[in-house]
């Protein structure tokens, strides 16, 4: 196993072991948020950071994975079980409808058109008052079935239950993007990234493949939107909206574009600080913005980014001092 | 008929107003070939400081006008200079999300409690004559947006086709290396395109302003519609914009009226949809 796997596996039995540590509720409760919004970010991350487009209607799909759950089940009677992935193919066929007629466009028109998809999103949810209880929003959403049963098995209280559905998510996801990345579509993603034309020229369908990236992508948001939906509980508008978008994107940028632990740690930084930051609300976006802005300008590749670059530097550095030394003993 | 008509006179001054903001929009996209998605946050900020000029320092309405878009001016060149030039080798989506960070922070500026705060407010309208033309009601102050959003585009129009530092834009739009190859100063048009693209913006926000209520989110929706403009127009393209803007706000004008007020501001997301969806490169396609 290569030493960064063993990163990956120490860091999940350490954040599997954690409730049994009966941490305070507060704790716990930022431990889900943070993993559901980091299911997000990697989410985000295939169509950013491995296939190059900015797509900036991410929190409108996760907004329609959390409601699909909420209305199947408060209103059909469906077991969130049922419901979830319902709701997770419900937001891979509407990523396919979007990336239909978003991928005719290229870059900057895409970004433009699929914030405007965003909006599109986030109104429609808060008009269509029938089905998502518009302005008042959707109330009452059940925890799973069976999850507080599993949880008072290992001894401990609901939300530890919710706290280890949130971790087997992120774990699944993590997986799947980490395969995905390693894969020949992943290459594909990334070679389309390096210039779409060059990647054509190697014959790769870059219009099929975007679609495929877009529809994994859309579809992890939904699947993080149905872990919410329970979790929280109470459903608004508010998840739809650009500025969820744009926060994402901060906690991609933070952690690092590409990558694959980025979306977790920008994340559960960048989250932790808003949580710190509480009582700054009124700041936080003066805060926020000036830190995009500085972010591109002087580190675009983010944390992982910079430790990756630096690492790589090490190894050029060393690598020299070997061939000298090669030299030296000839 | 006089439902129409009143309906028609509502659009061409709203039309007006999203031909001015698209302008600015198309206008940088052409020099920079970057979205400008700061830009609904320069027509805010237009808005506010005429807002303020008028309300808190007690200047006529010319002159919160002007000086509102002369500050807004300065601020989009210097965004220019310390943001999209330093970014101008890069990635297109780091301006972009660069750009995005600008328009929260100055969201969040004007949305502070010690600032504006974030609910709406009214801006008094400067003309309160109302004239009735054969059922028709004719307000003074769409009268006002009419006429001079007219009187802007053709004096844009003007400075673009008849003078020389107009023409460098229209040049450096066409080809940047060839603007520089015969000695146009790159850095410089793109400095005084920011400018103009701020300085009609902020004049467009003071127009309407008296109409619509002034609030921080302003920008966000003003941007999206803009966008599908240029987007609509080609983006890029001067005559686009314009044809776009106008289209939009018949589309979002008779739309509201006669199918439903709740989706008006999504009717131009709607024909976007569809005109990509069968021209992806806009109406107007630009000739490279």
């Amino acid at each position: 196993m290569k030493r960064v796997s063993w990163g990956w596996a120490a860091l999940l039995v350490v954040a599997a072991l954690l409730p049994l540590l009966r941490p305070s509720g507060y704790l716990l409760d930022i431990g889900v948020n943070i993993m559901i919004f980091a299911m997000v970010a990697y989410g985000m991350n295939v169509l950013l950071g491995y296939t190059g487009q900015l797509p900036l209607a991410h929190a409108g799909f996760f907004a329609i994975g959390a409601y699909t759950v909420g209305i199947l089940t408060l209103k059909a009677g469906w077991s969130f079980w049922l419901a979830w992935p319902a709701a997770v193919l419900l937001c891979a066929a509407l990523g396919l409808l979007l990336g239909l007629v978003a991928f005719r466009t290229r870059g900057d028109v895409f970004a433009i058109f699929t914030l405007g998809v965003g909006v599109i999103i986030m109104l429609v949810i808060n008009k269509w008052d029938s089905l998502t209880g518009g302005n008042e929003g959707l109330n009452g959403v059940n925890p799973p079935a069976g999850l507080e049963a599993f949880a008072q098995a290992l001894g401990l209280k609901l939300s530890a239950g919710f706290y280890y559905l949130a971790l087997v998510s992120l774990v699944l996801t993590v997986v799947a993007v980490a395969r995905a990345r390693g894969s020949t579509f992943g290459l594909s993603l990334i070679a389309i990234r390096g210039g779409e034309d060059l990647a054509r020229s190697a014959g790769i369908n870059v219009y099929a493949h975007k679609l495929r990236a877009m529809m994994f992508s859309t579809a992890i948001a939904g699947f993080a939107g149905g872990v919410y939906a329970v979790y929280i509980g109470f459903l608004g508008s508010a998840a739809a909206s650009p500025a969820q978008t744009f926060t994402i994107l901060l906690y991609l940028l933070v952690g690092g574009l590409g990558t694959l632990a980025g979306p977790l740690l920008g994340t559960a930084l960048m989250y932790g600080l808003t949580q710190a930051l509480q009582g700054l609300e009124d700041y936080r976006f003066l805060i926020f913005g000036p830190l995009l802005v500085v972010l591109v300008m002087f580190a675009p590749q983010g944390l992982v980014g910079l430790w990756l670059r630096e690492r790589a530097r090490r190894a050029v550095r060393a690598q020299g001092r070997a061939q000298a030394q090669e030299v030296n003993r000839a | 008929m006089t439902l129409f008509l009143q309906q028609l006179f509502n659009a061409a001054a709203l039309g007006g107003v999203y031909a001015l903001v698209a302008l600015g929009l198309t206008l940088v996209y052409g020099v920079m070939r970057v979205p400008n998605f700061a830009h609904g946050g320069l027509y805010m900020l237009g808005a506010y400081f005429t807002f303020a000029g008028l309300t808190r320092l007690g200047w006529p309405y010319l002159l919160s006008l002007l000086v509102a878009a002369l500050l807004v001016a300065a601020i989009a060149a210097l965004m220019e200079r310390f943001i999209f030039y330093p970014l101008r080798d890069a990635p297109h989506v780091q301006p972009m999300i660069a750009a995005i960070g600008v328009l929260f922070f100055m969201e969040a500026a004007i949305a502070h409690p010690r600032v504006f705060g974030p609910e709406f407010q009214t801006m008094p309208s400067p003309i309160n004559t109302i004239v009735n033309v054969g059922g028709v009601t004719v307000t003074g102050q769409r009268l006002l947006v009419i006429a001079a959003s007219v009187l802007v585009v053709f004096g844009l129009n003007y400075f673009l086709k008849r003078t020389l530092t107009g023409a460098t834009i229209e040049a450096m739009s066409q080809n940047r290396q060839g603007a520089r190859l015969v000695g146009i100063d790159t850095n410089r048009v793109g400095m005084l395109t920011f400018a103009i693209s701020g300085a009609l913006a902020a004049v467009a926000a003071a127009l309407i302003a008296p109409i619509n209520l002034v609030s921080p989110s302003m920008g966000e929706v003003m941007n999206l519609k803009v966008f599908a403009i240029i987007i609509l127009g080609g983006m890029g393209s001067v005559p686009g914009a314009i044809v776009g803007a106008f289209l939009l706000a018949f589309a979002e004008t008779f739309g509201g009226a006669y199918i439903s007020t709740d989706f008006a501001d999504v009717i131009g997301f709607a024909v976007l949809v569809l005109v990509l969806a069968l021209k992806p490169q806009g109406l107007f396609r630009r000739s490279a």
